[in-house]
Parts: structure tokens; C-alpha cells; sequence
């Protein structure tokens, strides 16, 4: 008897090696695949909630500081060094990937107003209360051997800043005035005074790198160029700036945080106005640094929390906030733009990712594509309002939810009155001022 | 105090400079201030105020001097001047020591003087010494420190400025990006081309400085030891896959060349005259057609095949080869009597002669046709109406007519206004109406005519509209209104003109609110980026809550509800203030009206023309054709199904065979059926329960609203960009693993663990290289600039 069965080539459907893809046929026909729209809405709507479920933010706390942390550096060769200097003099270096201090040496007496991390990755510079700059190495001494900087220069009056050229062994200085120091030199090789007040912090461009930028206490940011004999230029605003931070790709833009609760991008150009005013902190911002894309800036403020705005948006993306953060001093966005390292009050180091819900670590090659067209998805559908409510809701504090509350209402009411001034007053008498120009007092040449 | 006032007046000239200087500069940037102007003012209210103290101390103290001066002028001999300080000054030396004549001017000719003495001077300089000496000019004095250092100041920013802004191309650049992968210049990853490797590698043994030298003598490669140039130029110009390409095209060009040789050896090989005749012919043929297309074509090339032609026409003419003269054609001759093959043949001689000799036509007629195609194209610049029927021959039959030649809708508002002027007895005015050459009549007809268009078409609308609420718009309820208020013999003039008024304060309030609801939106849209509140969410049924909940926050709060929504409630009041004022216009009575009805207002203009029958025939046509075109009666069968539509229904959900005998022919019993029976819960009332002329919609489903965008985001500029955003499908459900690759790239990519430096000065020489490679002179702007 004859038996027919049924035969399959194996060679069809069997992989010779693993790598082999396997052809899976598909029709694309739009017809069999109905309601394209509304299917991709929902895959927005559950990828948006999905973000906010896995938005877990925190990632360690370093402790060990025995006084609020003051300052913080970057290491500019390696992403897992950290150095904090805190109000007590002591700076520390850390390891993040163990998450604890490898070093800790008592620098200054008094705070550590500035830390900077030499271009080469080899030394450390520090300025303190005690008006002395001082150079690291960024080698632990040896066994028996005492902690000493390589080099100390004593100055006449309190250093508050501190910033590294980004290719010479130039740095800055600012305090009474604004210093430019060689380091081989124990006396400046330039020093701007512009006013008699004093500087609270002093950046260089890390693009066009003779420039910086210093935020002084009579409420103005002045620009200089350390080949020129005299500053640029200076604009004074309606509140003193604390801190400035210049863009790391784009060269003319630079971000200010301010004492009235705003931060300000500037064109330095153009300064009559900002570029762009962040609102959304409801006390002094205290600190401000760019991520090294240069698209998105992270700030620190008085109100103990952290936001993240991008580059031309008014408000912030993402705010951080725990129980036990106090008022946050410094912060920094790590250099492979992926963490964010906040210093507080409370003597604390945190450690945040600068992506809330991104999931750390090597992506299988389908993960990154569902993450991607997630994405996707979550910015086509971002104006649509359940998507954009989901995905903007975040827990606040009472105090602060409150405080926003009121700052609205503030703001409001200022509004109107400004509108009602306005109409009952002779056409033309009093003009509408924006946003931006309403901060901006002078420019002065 | 002399030398106060001094100051005060410099000082005031600085201000005036100062002054012109900044009025100057507020032109362009009204902030800007100088302040070093402010700084000398402050100094010099600081002297004044020091010097005013001491004023009156100092007046008797002149008085003194002045007086002793006085006296010893008296004794004739000049006294020499007191080196005495009274006050500040620069001549003044801190150990009051006074050198010699200082006070006293120097003048240039005492310097000149002992240059006459001295022969080492040159002869050019003392020329110039003296052309010094004898101009009057006096060098100004130099600008004020604060007032340089300013001008320093504008200068360096201005130079700062312009060095800064050469990174705007690579900014814009980068702004504009599908993607940017940080670090910026990575080095490409895998194995480095040897090449590259070697280059580091030097000749240091004798050896290998001997065997270089000689490579070098001879011109062979030293870095690159694997490729000579020639080699690598070979080997740019030509990869791998293109070469390949290229061999299978030669192939098969070689081959295709061999098919083609064979085909025609082989065809010159066919005996067969058959074959051959058959094939001359089909040459014929084609050649025939090639020639057509090539006179238009390729006129020249035509030209000379007519040559060709010509030609032969000649050589046949000239011949007697197609005659029938020769011999074959003889011997033919004879057999053709009886041979129907031969008679043939020498037919198709005679016909190749006649085909051969016959003379050329080269379009005589083009001329004609040339008119013909202008009538043509005449024909179709015509528009298209001269076709459609007859125009102005019978105008008595509008139904006819394509178009109307006015609008007549300022007609038909002065009909509007004064329709109780138009009196009773209208309709039978328009039977009587006769059928004319009046103008007038014309317009009336073609009212008429409209009136039944827009009729239609909105009837058309309504139906196909899916919400049919919001095709009824104010106009239509107005006319509506005007048509009852015509019709209704108490209606007073007054009562027309509240009405109106009604209808102008209620669109007022609809844009009043349009506006305020569009302010709305805008802020909604400006303010609350993040949307922070006090409640946390820890799970997905939190997230789910959070939208319910906020969901129906937000209803009342919605900025801008879609249009159904909104007109809702207007229009509701609306019809219930109507009713209130004129005692309730009941369905029936409102709809269910002689459709003639309508026409009142139309009529009034005709009231003058004579009566006829074959008017009459026309309204009579009118009718027939509008016999079936019930507008109201079938508003209100709608109006009946979509109530019917909404209304609870009872259903049975009686299981035949569950709890008794079940099988064919059993029906369950009463009971059973009674307890499964159910009727679904009766709907709200309808909304438009006391409106007669509208129908609401009971179908929108507001839970969808929520989820719908209901104004137009930030970047777009109109519904359709934001539409076409949404429309196309990302998935790789729709689209192919690739494009899906494409579609779903991210904007920023950064590697894992890589630092990323801040940009750096090269990125711009890269630039700058890419962009103006050809544009040397901004270039050369830029190396004197460094």
C-alpha cells in the first residue's frame, strides 16, 4: 500500500545559522489593516502612561560630606569621577559607579567657593573662603605621603569663582574683580573691574574659548574677551543673576539663572533681551548647567527642587524632588548626557537620570525600536489631550504645588490690572511690554 | 573757583557729546546707556559741595591779597609770583618746590632757536620746525579716560561679536537636523585601513633609508605600500558591484548582437519569393509610417527621403521595367486569357508603375485646414453654455436655463422687508402672472428659481450631513421666521424689526463669545506646561484614574467646545424665546404650509402684469416638476425616524428550550417570555424635543470629545498640516521594516559612556571648507582676522 503524506523541504522553513533572517511574509494592503489612526492612538496613550509608570528618577545618594555641598566638578576625562567641595572647606572625590568617596581632603578653611577640573584630566583647582587658590593632583598621594597641592597662590580678597580654559592652562577667577591667571603665575596676568561690585561667578565659552561671561552682584551679567584689555559689554537686569552657563554647541547662547525664580537664555550679541525666559521654579534659582548636547539645561534652586528645560522651551520638561532634599546649591549634567548629579544643603550628592522612565544599560537592538517608535508616537500625538495630560502630570510637594498656585494667581492679577491701566488710559501711553524685554533694565556698552 | 567753573564748564561739554552721542546710539538701541558720564557728574557735585564749604574763608583771604598786590604794584617793581598753594593743582609739586619760569608759557621758538646754532640738525627738519612755527592750530586735547575706554570696549565686542557669529551655519545647521549623533566627530569604528596604520612608521636602519630612498627615486608609493597611485585611482573610479553591473550589460549587448546577426543571415537565406514580396511590402508600410511621424518630427531627414522618392519616381518614368513591355510581361500577356494567376501578375505590375509614378501631393490643402482647426479651437474657447439649450429663445422655460443672470438677493431682502405690503392674494397674483419680455418678470423667475436651488441643496446637506444640527444656521432659521411672520396677516412691522434686532444681538453674543472662547484657548495653550498636582501616581490604575478623574475636571473647563456643543444652548434659547413671543410656533403649524407659501415675498415686483394661460401653464409646469420634492413634509419623516431611532425598544431574551420542554413546534411559554422580556431604560429627553425646524442629533458621543485635539496646536498653521501629521501611519503594521527604521529615528543620539566634548573650534574650519569651497575671499577675511 501506498502511503502519500504530506512533505515540507526543511530548507523552507529551518535557519541555517542563526544569524539567517527569516523572510516573514506581510501585506501591506491598507485595507486589511483598518483604523491606523485610532490603533496608533491607543499605543500613544498606553507608551505615554508606560513612561510615567516607569519614570523612576533617583538613583543614589552620595553621603559622606559633613557640611552642605558648595560646588561640584566634572571630571573632563573620566564620566565616573566626581569631585564636591562642601561649606566646610573638605572636597571629596567620588566614584560613581561604586557610589562611594575614594578621596577626601581638606582643602580650604572656610567654603570652597570654586572647583575646576584642569582640560587634561590631571589636576584640580579649588578656591576658598581663605583667599588662596589651590592645584590638586588628581592622583591620590601614596601611602605615607601627605595630602599638599601641587601649587598655592595666595590673593588679596575672597575668591567666589572659579573656571578652567578649555585647551590652555588659563583659569579665571572673579571675587572683587574678574582675574585671568596663568598657572605657571602667581599674580594675574589680567584682572577686568567694571563697577566697583563683586562677582559671584565666572564661566568661559567652551566653544570660543577667550570668551567668558560673570554674573556680578549689581544685578548685571558682563561679557569680556581675555585677549582685550577691557570688558565687552554688560546688561543689568531687574534681579541678580547667580550663576551663568554658556551652550557647548552653539556658541553665542548662554543661560542665566536668576533671583526671581526665572532662568534667562541670552543671545550675546544681542542682550537688550533674552532669547528665552524658563519659568516654572518658585524661589531663587541657585545653579544652571547645560547637558553637552547642548539642547536641554538642568537648574537648581531654593525651592529644593531640580528642572529640566529644553533649550528654547519657556517651561521646564521634568522636575525632581525628594523629602529629604533641601535647598539644591550645585548641580551638573553628567558628560555622556545621561545623569544629572544635584549637591544640596542637606550634605548630600544625588545622583538622577536625565531621562526619567529610560531604561539604563544595553537595549537589545528591539528594544531601542519599540523605545524609538514609542517615542514617535508620543510626539505625534502630544497635542492631543489626554496624551499631553498624562504625560505632564507630575507630584508636587504641597508647598511648592501651593506656591505655584499662588505665583499664577500673582501673575494674573498683575495681568489685569496692567490691562485695565491700559484701557482706561490714553491710547499709546502705556505700551505693552513682553515677557522678555520686562526683565532686561539696561545694556551698557 | 576759578578752576571749579573751569571743570563744571568741560564737564558740560562732555555731557553735551555724551548727550548727542547716546541720542545718537538710542536710535538704534534705546537701553543703552553710558555711564561714565553719570560718574563725572557725581565727581562734580562731590567738588562743588567741598568747595562751597570753603568759599567764604577763601573770600577774605583774596580780599587780603589783592590788596597786598595792590601795594607793592604801588612801589613799581614787579614782585615775583608766590609758589603759595591755595589749592590742588598738578604744576604744584607735593614739597612745594617750584621749578623756574614754570607758570609761563614755552613757546616754539625758544626751542627753535638754539636749533639755528646747531649745524647736526638736518635741513628737513628745520624746515618743518618752522612750518610748525607758523601755523596757529592747537591740538585738541585727548578724549577722557571713561570716554576711551568705551570706545575700546564697543570696539572688542564688535569684533567679539562678529568672531562669534561665524557658528551660525553650523548652529542653523544643527537646529535643523533629522539627527545629530554625539560625540560629534567620532572616529568611524572597525579596522583602520593599513594604510593609515603605517603612515606613523619611519626608516630608521640604513637599510631601510637605502630601500626608501630608492622607492622614492623612483617614484613608487612610501606610505601606501600595498597601492600605487595609479592603482588607487583605478580602483576609486570602479568598485566592485559596478563592475560587475557593467560586464552583465556588455554581455548581454554581445549577446543580443549575435541573435540579431544570426536572424538576418538566416533571413537572407529564405528562396521563398512569397516570403520576400510579403516582407518589401510590410517595409513599405512601416517606411510609410516612419515618414509620416519624421515629417513632423525630423522635417530635414523627410526632405530628403522625398528626394529619394522623386528619384525613383524619375528612374521609373524613365524605365519601362513595370510596363508590361518586356518579355515576361509578353509571354504573360498571352497566358493571361486563360490563366487567372497571370492576368494577376501583370496587374500588380501595372499597379507598382501607377504606385511608383504617381506624382507627390505635399498638403496643398494646409490652408483649409489650418481654418478648420481655428473654428475648432473657436468651438472650444466658446463657454460651455451654448450648448446647453437655448439661451435667450425661451426664456419663458427656466427649467431650461443653465444660469442666472443676477443675484438677486438685494431684491430679495427689499422683498423682505415690507411682506405685509405685499397684501393677501399673491398666489393668485402669480397664476395670473403672464409670460413676457419684462426684466422684472425675468428676475422674479429667476428668484424663484434660486430659492428652489438653495432649497435642495440644502436639503442635500442636511442629509448628508452627519450631525444635522449644524447645517442649521441662522439664516435659514431667519427666513424661516420672515416667511411665518409673512404669513401670519397680524404680524406687524415692529414685531419684524424686534425680530431682526434679536437676530443681530444674538450673533453679537456668538462672536463675543467665539472671541472669548478662542482667548481662552490661547492661554490654556500658553500656561501649565507640566501639569503638577498634588497626588502621585504609583500605578497604571492611577494613571487610568488621573485621566478619569481630570477628564471630568476638565469638561466644564473645556476652552473651546466643538461647534455642535456650542450652538446647542443658543440655539435652544433661541427657540424658545421665538415661542414665547409668538405664542408658540407648533410643528404643524410652523412646517406643514403650501411649499407656494414661500414664494409670497418674491411676488410683490409683479403685481402689474397681465394675466395669461400659459403662466398659469408654467407655475402648472413648476409644480409637476417639484411634485415629488416635498421639503418639510420630508424634514418632518426625518425628524419622526430619528425620534423613532432613540426610542426604547423592548428585547426578548427568551431561550427556547432553559427550564422546560424545548423542540420544534414549542414555543416558550408566556411567562418565560414575559420574565426575560426587557426593556432598555428610555433616553433623555431629546434635546430638540420643542424645537420644530431642527433636528439634534442624539448620536455624539462626548466620551470621544476627550480624547479629541480641539484647537489648532503652536506650529501649525491650518487643520489640514496638523491632519496630515496625524493621518500617516508610523507602525511597522503599515509600513515596511525600513521605512519604519526611517520614520522612527530619534533625534539625538548619544553613545554609551562616551564623553562629549563641547564643540570644538575645527567643526567650523570643517564648515567652512564644505560651504565655501569655492568662496576664497571670506576665507581670506578670516585668516587676517587670526
Amino acid at each position: 500500500m501506498k502511503v502519500k503524506i504530506l512533505a515540507r523541504n526543511p530548507d523552507d522553513y529551518v535557519r541555517e545559522t542563526k544569524f539567517d533572517i527569516q523572510r516573514v511574509p506581510r501585506n501591506y494592503d491598507p485595507t486589511l489593516h483598518p483604523f491606523e489612526v485610532s490603533r496608533e492612538y491607543t499605543r500613544a496613550l498606553n507608551a505615554t502612561k508606560l513612561e510615567r509608570v516607569f519614570a523612576k528618577p533617583f538613583l543614589a545618594s552620595l553621603d559622606g560630606h559633613r557640611d552642605g555641598v558648595n560646588c561640584m566638578a566634572k571630571h573632563t576625562k573620566s564620566l565616573s569621577t566626581l569631585l564636591s567641595g562642601s561649606c566646610d572647606g573638605e572636597v571629596k572625590v567620588w566614584d560613581l559607579t561604586k557610589r562611594e568617596c575614594v578621596r577626601t581632603l581638606q582643602a580650604h578653611e572656610g567654603f570652597v567657593r570654586g572647583m575646576v577640573v584642569r582640560y587634561c584630566g590631571t589636576s584640580f583647582f579649588t578656591a576658598g573662603d581663605d583667599k588662596t587658590i589651590k592645584q590638586w593632583k588628581m592622583e591620590a598621594p601614596g601611602y605615607g605621603e601627605e595630602e599638599e597641592p601641587l601649587n598655592t597662590i595666595l590673593g588679596k580678597t575672597v575668591f567666589t569663582g572659579l573656571d578652567h580654559h578649555q585647551k590652555d592652562g588659563v583659569f579665571a577667577t572673579c571675587g572683587q574683580q574678574v582675574d585671568i591667571w596663568d598657572e605657571q603665575r602667581s599674580s594675574p596676568i589680567r584682572s577686568f573691574t567694571w563697577g566697583v561690585d563683586s562677582f559671584s561667578s565666572v564661566r568661559f565659552n567652551p566653544v570660543e574659548t577667550e570668551l567668558l561671561a560673570s554674573c556680578a552682584s549689581d544685578r548685571s551679567i558682563v561679557l569680556y574677551d581675555m585677549r582685550e584689555a577691557a570688558p565687552l559689554k554688560k546688561v543689568i537686569m531687574t534681579m541678580r543673576s547667580n550663576t551663568l552657563c554658556w551652550n557647548p554647541m552653539e556658541a553665542y547662547y548662554f543661560t542665566c539663572s536668576n533671583e526671581d525664580y526665572n532662568l534667562y537664555t541670552y543671545d550675546m550679541r544681542i542682550l537688550d533681551r533674552p532669547v528665552t525666559v524658563h519659568m516654572d521654579h518658585v524661589s531663587a534659582v541657585l545653579d544652571v548647567d547645560y547637558s553637552p548636547t547642548g539642547k536641554e539645561f538642568v537648574s537648581a534652586s531654593f525651592d529644593k527642587t531640580i528642572r529640566i528645560f529644553p533649550k528654547a522651551g519657556g517651561h521646564s520638561r521634568e522636575v525632581y524632588h525628594t523629602k529629604r532634599m533641601q535647598h539644591v546649591i550645585c548641580i551638573k549634567w553628567s558628560a555622556d548626557n545621561k545623569y544629572i548629579l544635584s549637591g544640596s544643603d542637606e550634605m548630600n550628592i544625588r545622583l538622577w537620570k536625565a531621562n526619567a522612565a529610560e531604561k539604563l544599560g544595553v537595549l537589545a537592538p528591539r528594544e531601542r525600536q519599540a523605545a524609538n517608535y514609542s517615542q514617535k508616537l508620543k510626539e505625534k500625538f502630544q497635542h492631543h489631550p489626554q496624551i499631553r495630560r498624562i504625560a505632564h502630570h507630575r507630584h508636587l510637594p504641597k508647598s511648592i504645588y501651593h506656591q505655584t498656585k499662588e505665583l499664577r494667581t500673582m501673575k494674573e492679577a498683575r495681568r489685569r490690572k496692567e490691562r485695565n491701566v491700559r484701557k482706561h488710559s490714553k491710547p499709546g501711553t502705556v505700551p505693552v511690554v513682553s515677557e522678555r524685554e520686562k526683565h532686561v533694565v539696561t545694556v551698557v556698552k | 573757583m576759578a578752576k571749579v567753573s573751569k571743570r563744571k564748564n568741560v564737564c558740560k561739554k562732555k555731557l553735551k557729546k555724551g548727550f548727542e552721542v547716546t541720542q545718537k546710539s538710542a536710535a538704534v538701541k534705546p537701553h543703552v546707556v553710558y555711564d561714565d558720564c553719570e560718574e563725572e557728574e557725581v565727581l562734580n557735585e562731590a567738588d562743588e559741595n567741598i568747595t562751597s564749604e570753603e568759599e567764604e574763608d577763601d573770600n577774605d583771604e583774596r580780599k587780603r591779597q589783592k590788596l597786598l598786590e595792590a601795594i607793592s604794584a604801588l612801589g613799581g617793581k614787579r614782585k615775583k609770583k608766590l609758589g603759595e598753594r591755595s589749592e590742588a593743582a598738578v604744576q604744584m609739586s607735593e614739597f612745594t618746590v617750584n621749578a623756574e619760569g614754570e607758570g609761563d608759557k614755552i613757546d616754539l621758538s625758544d626751542l627753535i632757536g638754539t636749533m639755528d646754532n646747531n649745524s647736526s640738525v638736518p635741513a628737513k627738519t628745520k624746515k618743518q620746525l618752522k612750518n610748525l612755527q607758523q601755523t596757529k592750530k592747537t591740538i585738541e586735547c585727548p578724549l577722557s579716560k571713561q570716554e576711551s575706554e568705551r570706545i575700546l570696549r564697543d570696539v572688542t565686542f564688535q569684533k567679539a561679536a562678529t568672531e562669534v557669529s561665524r557658528w551660525k551655519g553650523i548652529i542653523r545647521q544643527n537646529q535643523r537636523a533629522e539627527q545629530l549623533v554625539f560625540p560629534l566627530n567620532q572616529e568611524p569604528s572597525g579596522p583602520k585601513p593599513i594604510e593609515r596604520v603605517v603612515t606613523s612608521w619611519r626608516a630608521q636602519t640604513p637599510l631601510e633609508q637605502e630601500i626608501f630612498a630608492l622607492l622614492s627615486a623612483n617614484k613608487q608609493p612610501i606610505n601606501d605600500p600595498i597601492l600605487t597611485p595609479a592603482e588607487e585611482a583605478s580602483l576609486r573610479a570602479m568598485s566592485l558591484e559596478d563592475a560587475k553591473i557593467r560586464r552583465a550589460e556588455l554581455q548581454k549587448a554581445r549577446a543580443l548582437q549575435s541573435y540579431y546577426e544570426a536572424k538576418s543571415r538566416r533571413e537572407r537565406k529564405i528562396k521563398s519569393k512569397k516570403y520576400h514580396k510579403v516582407h518589401n511590402k510590410a517595409k513599405r508600410k512601416e517606411f510609410l509610417k516612419q515618414f509620416d511621424e519624421m515629417v513632423k518630427t525630423d522635417p530635414a531627414a523627410a526632405l530628403e527621403e522625398l528626394n529619394k522618392m522623386e528619384l525613383a519616381r524619375m528612374q521609373e518614368r524613365m524605365s519601362l521595367k513595370h510596363q508590361n513591355s518586356g518579355k515576361w510581361a509578353k509571354s504573360k500577356a498571352i497566358m493571361a486569357k486563360y490563366d487567372e494567376a497571370a492576368r494577376k501578375a501583370m496587374q500588380q505590375q501595372l499597379e507598382v508603375n501607377k504606385d511608383l509614378t504617381q506624382k507627390l501631393v505635399i498638403s496643398v490643402n494646409n490652408e483649409e485646414e489650418e481654418e478648420e482647426e481655428e473654428e475648432a479651437s473657436h468651438a472650444q474657447l466658446m463657454p460651455d453654455f451654448v450648448n446647453d439649450a437655448e439661451q435667450g429663445l425661451d426664456s419663458s422655460n427656466p427649467w431650461m436655463r443653465g444660469k442666472l443672470s443676477e443675484d438677486p438677493t438685494e431684491k430679495k431682502m427689499s422683498d423682505i422687508v415690507d411682506p405685509v405690503a405685499a397684501g393677501a392674494g399673491v398666489v393668485g397674483n402669480i397664476a395670473e402672472e403672464e409670460e413676457d419680455e419684462e426684466e422684472v418678470e425675468d428676475t422674479e423667475e429667476e428668484a424663484l428659481l434660486r430659492e428652489f436651488d438653495s432649497r435642495r441643496k440644502l436639503r442635500h446637506a442636511q442629509k448628508t450631513d452627519t450631525v444635522p444640527v449644524i447645517c442649521v444656521d441662522n439664516e435659514e432659521e431667519t427666513v424661516e421666521e420672515n416667511k411665518a411672520a409673512a404669513e401670519d396677516l397680524n404680524a406687524s412691522d415692529k414685531e419684524e424689526e424686534e425680530l431682526s434686532e434679536f437676530t443681530s444681538l444674538f450673533k453679537g453674543i456668538a462672536e463675543a463669545e467665539n472671541i472669548e472662547a478662542a482667548a481662552d484657548a490661547s492661554h490654556m495653550d500658553t500656561s501649565a506646561q507640566l501639569e503638577e498636582g498634588l497626588m502621585r501616581i504609583r500605578t497604571l490604575e492611577d494613571v487610568e484614574l488621573l485621566s478619569e478623574k481630570s477628564a471630568t475636571d476638565k469638561v466644564p473647563v473645556q476652552p473651546q467646545p466643538p461647534p455642535a456643543t456650542e450652538n446647542l444652548p443658543s440655539a435652544t434659547q433661541k427657540a424658545g424665546k421665538n415661542k414665547k413671543r409668538k405664542r408658540g410656533i407648533e410643528l404643524q403649524e410652523a412646517l406643514t404650509r403650501e411649499a407656494k407659501v414661500i414664494q409670497i415675498p418674491l411676488a410683490l415686483t409683479v403685481e402689474d402684469t397681465e394675466d395669461s394661460d400659459e403662466k398659469l401653464d408654467q407655475r402648472g409646469l413648476i409644480k409637476e416638476a417639484f411634485a415629488g420634492d416635498d421639503v418639510i413634509s420630508d424634514f418632518l419623516k426625518d425628524k419622526r425616524k430619528a425620534e423613532d431611532a432613540g426610542e426604547p425598544k423592548v428585547v426578548d431574551l427568551t431561550l427556547p428550550g432553559w427550564g422546560e420542554w424545548g423542540g420544534t413546534g414549542l414555543k416558550p411559554s408566556r411567562n418565560k417570555r414575559r420574565r426575560f422580556r426587557t426593556k432598555t431604560t428610555p433616553p433623555p429627553p431629546r434635546k430638540d424635543q420643542h424645537l420644530p425646524s431642527v433636528i439634534i442629533s442624539e448620536k455624539k458621543n462626548s466620551s470621544i470629545s476627550l480624547h479629541q485635539v480641539n484647537s489648532l496646536p503652536f506650529p501649525f498653521e491650518n487643520h489640514a498640516q496638523f491632519e496630515n501629521t496625524i493621518r500617516s501611519p508610523m507602525g511597522r503594521t503599515w509600513n515596511t521594516e525600513r521605512t519604519v527604521k526611517k520614520i522612527t529615528r530619534p533625534k539625538v543620539v548619544t553613545q554609551l559612556g562616551a564623553i562629549i566634548e563641547p564643540m570644538a573650534q575645527e567643526e567650523l574650519m570643517k564648515d567652512k571648507k564644505l560651504v565655501s569651497a569655492g568662496n576664497k575671499s571670506s576665507v581670506d577675511s578670516w585668516k587676517r582676522k587670526h
